[in-house]
């Protein structure tokens, strides 16, 4: 129902959807509050009984109204109705029902509690075992969770934002613009997030009087006053959900959540704020009480009930009674009174305090033993028999400081008998979150005033700024005191301590003699304090009744900690602007837009796009593609981009003993303008990483590395550079998006550069043999570098030239060798003629092999140290009966490979104990016309001839191959040479 | 986390590479007696302790210096950061 005289009926009128109904609101409602006016009763069935729920608070921690919100892609599960605001076409509907939220079908589990309580699922679906993954698993899952998920992408746009500030302040109430107004005044910038969309935190819900006039005029203007200011920044609709080192906070803004037109603007911000220190006005959380049938309908918070009374003239009934155990229930009663509601009762479980007020029927020292009404509150029935008729039940046991960000560092919360109530206990970092006002424990408005005060200014003083005057500030009087009486002891099967998790008095006293007693394990045990509200209601009430269990007093059995997220936040939000291809960036290689032009077809290697094989007209299968490739470079020339390979410029001058340590092998003596294969280790003695270095000039070279190495071998070298050689005069640099590097190879290879080189005779093979290099100019001026090495085995050359003239390179090249019948090739052709040469790449630089492995141990000089010497000499590495680098052919030659296969001997069972060996690379060779293979078996050296089983035992495949030369073409060299 | 670069000033911590224990700066002389033995060592152990720690981090993602960065592994608190290269030889 709605107060008609309320100020927020003037405001614009809303229009919404709930489970399909249309209704109306006020700008400045929450979902919640348009509900209650709207007299919607039941917004929820709870998670594991399905029984009715109704809106039980007023903020975050709100453990029934959750709502999917949205329709289609927008939908989102589990968001609190209290923490909606309200816009005209909002849609939300109840969820965690079958059939309708009025007619849950899987209400039949609530005449079932007495069998499904905590441990129900560990103890029952044990066995029989087979049932697990076809019956009780299906049953489960369907069952389990909160909410559903649309299961289409979402849209919307999430972005992400850095805030830099010196005292961010978490909360704008009272005691949270007190501190802003007093600490902006020091010059530091201030940062205030709110979660709500309004601004003034709890005085909003209550009808407090400041210097003399409603607080509404106070906040106003405080918060002009602030807005004012340079230094000052205001967040609101915006939560801070986690708390890290050294001052770094996360928080998420709802930028047009409230907007039903979805724009191309981000629909949320997770901002990452970086303070000196941290002001938490957060607040307290009110708690409930547990007695029997507790979840009804229509039983609220008692703060809650004046929030929505008080806040926006919203009351979800007429007839109301209040049950506490503390002051704070008697306000609630007052200011309903005020409005002109029927105030049945005040219940206070306190005895011998006096009423706190003669108006009001009250009820000292009694308890409520029994609710009425399913789907809505309709009586309450107390220990001393009488029965009262009411609508809503308002229930208050006390407020507890919220201080879920100060554990989220595992600061131990301390207990405060004085209040009943956790305060924050710090965690001895020196970036301290400072608690003030109801989050520090002070629940009076003239002492929060005071408090608040002194706790800056002192602040203030020891961080030795300016110093501000104190406000000052009248205000009406509060008075505050509380019990823990906080579950009853009659029917605890249906006293509920966690609304959202269904869990009761029954549970807490299951797990208590079941051994599980401490709090970690009750918490687990029992499912208290989980999920979307994080038990901010409830927690309290399972440690009261845990203690009670006991024999002790909660600050022996302590707390478990929050931890982040405080609420819950969208994954699409952590993702931010890195989805889909925006996942990472890709990095396209300087021949893309030639390579595009011919239809490449590309492939992801790491975060580059390379072209994998060019097709031409008439070519359905890849491999006709990659094998003309393969021919036609054979034959004549190709050309293919191998920009990808880091390259490392290298210079200083002691540069060659800088590589003789990160080599196995020596290059001090590598003369100026040659190229050498060199060959890292890790440390501990296995392969790392292997390329082609090239010296330019006495104190300059250019390193290659593989693609996938290439940032990781900069790293490495840095830490030889800096941690492990920092005397050596070296400097390094990567330049792998600086040069455009192109393989140029076949038998007219040399032709076609001769033709674009300024000076073909410089590049005579007398001139420039095999593994020679130089720095020289092509196409009229431009400057490039050749390297003449080869990975096909052919007669070939890498030219780079820098990254801006690489597109033209690569298609100069084309053209200029049309005459030739010059072919692009792709990342499979390259794949192939390397096999077909015998050279070992990831495949075989894998990170298991070793030198030994891979044939290469004669690379390793015993002369000079370097990375990995020392442990390559390990026993281990050096057996005679290690696998070893060799070649592989399909006895019968029309038979196909596959790499992975394990080879066994001929006639022996395919066991771990007869596995000799393995097949790392497998390839067509369109040269031999079958199949080969590169591998590693037991003395592979000396079983050249030899016939083995490659066995494939996923596809239950068995091939006789035979024992080869790893060089499978031209295994003297000739043609690269030529 | 916040790392105080002793030349770029307070750093994000996702700028940086953990790379663990620092004693990865005393490599064994390649020539000293039973240097296998020892290199095993420097390759294999490495301290873990909850407390104060010295620790290896990398900034890729700023200037590529590998600092040496004395933390306390149970409250986070930075105690000191040094370019490693400055700690040889102390």
């Amino acid at each position: 129902m709605r107060n008609s005289s309320h100020p927020i009926t003037n405001k614009q009128k809303l229009s919404f959807t709930f489970n399909g109904k249309k209704y109306f609101g006020y700008k400045g409602d929450t979902l919640a509050s348009a509900l209650i006016a709207n007299n919607v009763k039941i917004v929820g069935r709870s998670f594991k009984y399905h029984r009715p729920r109704g809106i039980f608070s007023a903020g975050s921690e709100e453990p029934n109204a959750l709502i999917e919100l949205g329709d289609g892609p927008y939908k989102e599960p589990n968001t609190r109705a209290t923490n909606i605001e309200l816009f005209d076409g909002l849609e939300g509907s109840s969820q965690n029902f079958l059939g309708s939220v009025n007619f849950d079908f899987m209400a039949i589990n609530d005449l079932l509690k007495n069998f499904i309580g905590a441990g129900f699922y560990y103890k029952t679906f044990m066995w029989p075992r087979r049932f697990w993954e076809k019956l009780y698993e299906p049953i489960i899952r369907r069952a389990a969770g909160l909410g559903k998920l649309s299961l289409q992408a979402d849209p919307s746009q999430y972005d992400k934002g850095y805030l830099h500030c010196d005292f961010l302040i978490i909360g704008s109430g009272i005691s949270g613009l007190m501190s802003a107004l007093l600490l902006a005044e020091t010059g530091g910038e201030v940062l205030i997030v709110e979660e709500d969309f309004v601004l003034g935190g709890r005085l909003n819900s209550e009808r407090s009087i400041i210097n003399g006039n409603q607080s509404s005029n106070w906040i106003r203007q405080a918060v002009k006053k602030l807005k004012s200011l340079k230094n000052v920044r205001i967040l609101n609709r915006t939560t801070v959900f986690a708390a890290f080192d050294h001052g770094i906070f996360a928080a998420i803004e709802k930028k047009t959540d409230h907007i039903l037109e979805k724009s191309s603007k981000p629909r949320q911000i997770n901002w990452k704020i970086y303070t000196k220190l941290c002001i938490l006005a957060s607040g307290a959380i009110e708690r409930s009480i547990a007695f029997p049938q507790n979840d009804r309908p229509g039983i609220m918070l008692a703060g809650s009930v004046r929030t929505y009374a008080n806040r926006f003239g919203a009351y979800y009934g007429q007839k109301i009674a209040i049950y506490t155990n503390n002051d704070d229930g008697w306000r609630t009663a007052d200011d309903l009174k005020n409005m002109g509601l029927e105030i049945k009762a005040v219940i206070d479980t306190r005895k011998g305090i006096e009423a706190l007020s003669s108006t009001i029927p009250s009820y000292l020292g009694q308890t409520i033993t029994k609710t009425y009404g399913r789907k809505g509150i309709k009586a309450i029935k107390l220990s001393s028999g009488s029965k009262l008729n009411v609508d809503c039940l308002a229930v208050s046991g006390g407020w507890s400081s919220n201080i879920h960000l100060t554990c989220h560092k595992r600061g131990k919360p301390v207990w405060d008998n004085n209040f009943k109530n956790f305060l924050s206990g710090g965690n001895g970092q020196k970036d301290k979150i400072i608690p003030v006002g109801a989050a520090r424990g002070i629940f009076e408005i003239q002492n929060i005033i005071s408090d608040t005060n002194r706790v800056i200014l002192s602040l203030i003083k020891k961080l030795s700024l300016s110093m501000p005057n104190r406000i000052t500030l009248t205000s009406s009087k509060e008075q505050y005191s509380c019990s823990l009486d906080l579950v009853s002891r009659s029917d605890p099967s249906n006293s509920f301590i966690d609304l959202q998790n269904d869990v009761t008095q029954k549970d807490i006293e299951l797990s208590f003699k079941e051994g599980f007693k401490s709090v970690e394990h009750l918490k687990r045990y029992s499912t208290l304090g989980m999920a979307t509200d994080q038990g901010k209601t409830s927690n309290i009430l399972g440690l009261a009744s845990m203690a009670k269990l006991k024999g002790t007093n909660i600050s022996e059995v302590g707390t478990t900690i929050f931890r982040p997220p405080y609420v819950p936040v969208a994954i699409s939000a952590f993702a931010g602007r890195s989805r889909g291809k925006d996942f990472r960036p890709t990095r396209l290689t300087p021949s893309h837009n030639v390579a595009s032009k011919r239809n490449a077809v590309f492939v992801e290697t790491g975060n580059w796009l390379r072209a994998q094989w060019f097709p031409e007209k008439g070519e359905k299968f890849w491999r006709e593609s990659v094998d003309r490739e393969v021919i036609q470079t054979r034959n004549s020339v190709g050309i293919c981009d191998v920009t990808t390979l880091g390259k490392i410029d290298i210079q200083g001058k002691d540069c060659s003993e800088f590589l003789n340590f990160v080599y196995t092998n020596a290059f001090a003596k590598l003369p100026i303008n040659r190229v050498r294969y060199g060959l890292m280790l890790r440390e501990d003695g296995v392969a790392y990483d292997d390329g082609t270095t090239a010296r330019l000039g006495e104190n300059h070279f250019i390193m290659t590395t593989t693609t996938a190495n290439a940032p990781l071998v900069l790293r490495n070298l840095e830490f030889v550079r800096q941690c492990l050689l920092p005397n050596l005069d070296v400097h390094l640099i990567s330049t792998t998006d600086s040069w455009a590097q192109y393989s140029v190879a076949g038998p007219n290879s040399r032709r076609l550069l001769q033709k674009i080189v300024d000076k073909p005779k410089d590049i005579t093979n007398e001139n420039f043999p095999f593994m020679a290099c130089r720095e020289l100019t092509i196409c009229g001026g431009i400057m490039a570098r050749l390297f003449r090495i080869s990975f096909s085995g052919e007669l070939a050359y890498e030219i780079a030239v820098p990254t801006q003239y690489g597109n033209a390179l690569f298609d100069a090249l084309l053209s200029e060798g049309q005459e030739f019948n010059a072919v692009p090739y792709g990342t499979e052709a390259l794949g192939v003629m390397r096999i077909e040469k015998g050279h070992v790449a990831g495949n075989e630089i894998n990170g298991q092999t070793t030198a030994q492995n891979l044939g290469l141990s004669r690379m390793i000089s015993k002369k000079a140290d370097s990375i990995g010497n020392i442990l390559s000499e390990r026993e281990g590495f050096n057996r005679s009966d290690i696998a070893t680098f060799s070649g592989f052919r399909p006895v019968q030659r029309n038979q196909k490979l596959e790499a992975g296969s394990h080879l066994i001997s001929v006639g022996k069972k395919p066991t771990m104990e007869n596995d000799e060996g393995w097949l790392s690379s497998v390839a067509f060779s369109p040269t031999l016309g079958h199949y080969i293979a590169l591998g590693f078996i037991k003395r592979g050296e000396t079983r050249i001839g030899e016939k083995v089983c490659a066995v494939n035992l996923l596809q239950n495949k068995t091939t006789e191959v035979e024992i080869v030369s790893p060089h499978f073409i031209d295994p003297e060299g000739d043609k690269q040479r030529g | 986390m916040l790392i105080d670069h002793p030349l770029l000033g307070p750093r994000d911590a996702s700028e940086f590479i953990y790379m663990g224990d620092a004693k990865l700066l005393n490599r064994p002389n390649w020539k000293s007696q039973n240097s296998k033995t020892k290199f095993l060592d420097y390759g294999y152990l490495r301290k873990n302790p909850a407390g104060v720690h010295k620790e290896l981090w990398y900034h890729e993602q700023g200037d590529r210096s590998w600092l040496v960065v004395t933390r306390n592994t149970v409250t986070h608190e930075i105690l000191k950061v040094e370019l490693a290269r400055d700690t040889k030889g102390k």
